[in-house]
């Protein structure tokens, strides 16, 4: 298969997962989607470093599975303090921020 | 073969993507995203990176998706209100998304890099394998490796201080 499929592939992967965000609004959905579009990043590093031949990619990719990890634990963390606070889990509830 | 094997990942993976997008309980979404991320491991393999799709099952499909289950089954999985604060922002959003897609792709196939229409080069059976990866990591690239490892025992830290902190009036 030739590298572009893999790299259209990963767009499309990507938008889904932007539309995800865009149109879900319980924040943990919210976190699935980051999910998906961290993931069609990796795999365009990875289909990018099979069309160089060269593993460092592959390295990067593992780095990115670390934030995406990180940014997962923490995203919970928060989901689990908003629910101990009896606040809605709906991100157009929470919008005391927004000014 | 190849093809075969591609297309099926690929489908795999955008279905598994269109479901975790689609599904009104976030406890399908969460299974509809570990039946993309074992498609995505499959499609890392046909890219000869073993490291990285065993990687993926382990810690993604393994150990992440764990942690949401737990998370969903204890906030429980309420479907979202019917309520709309924008008008029209499903419909809107898959257009934005269509509109996206396109962009990504014209801007990656219509560029100058005519490697992208082989298949890559030769590589030998070592390419991505585990032992390659730990070389790389623990020898070009140790200072990413352990700056990686601080990151994430501090996300570490972080959540249980954000998920434990006990409140006035709270039981648990």
């Amino acid at each position: 298969m030739n590298i572009s499929w893999y790299i259209v592939l990963s767009s499309l992967l990507f938008a889904t997962g932007a539309v995800g965000i865009l149109i879900r609004r319980s924040p943990m959905v919210i976190l699935l989607c980051l999910e998906l579009m961290l993931n069609a990043g990796n795999l365009a590093l990875v289909a990018f470093s099979r069309m160089v031949g060269n593993q460092e990619g592959q390295v990067f990719a593992l780095v990115v599975m670390v934030v995406a990890a990180c940014e997962v634990v923490v995203g919970l963390g928060l989901i689990v303090a908003i629910f101990r606070r009896k606040l809605p889990l709906d991100v157009d509830d929470l919008r005391t921020l927004r000014g | 073969m190849e093809a075969v094997l591609f297309f099926v990942a690929a489908i795999g993976a955008l279905g598994g993507a269109i479901g975790v997008v689609a599904m009104r309980n976030p406890f399908y979404s969460v299974l509809a995203l570990i039946i993309h991320l074992f498609s995505l491991a499959a499609l890392f393999l046909l890219l000869t990176a073993a490291f990285i799709a065993a990687a993926q099952v382990v810690v993604y499909a393994g150990a992440v998706m764990v942690l949401y289950v737990f998370v969903v089954a204890y906030v429980g999985g309420g479907g979202e209100s019917a309520w709309e604060p924008i008008p029209g922002q499903r419909f809107l959003a898959p257009l934005l998304g269509i509109a996206l897609f396109v962009e990504l792709s014209i801007a990656v196939l219509s560029s100058a890099l005519l490697a992208l229409e082989t298949e890559g080069p030769d590589v030998g059976s070592g390419f991505g394998n585990p032992a390659a990866i730990g070389h790389l990591l623990l020898e070009k690239f140790l200072v990413p490796f352990e700056a990686s490892s601080i990151l994430l025992m501090l996300a570490a830290v972080g959540a249980i201080v954000l998920a434990n902190r006990k409140r006035e009036g709270e039981a648990a």
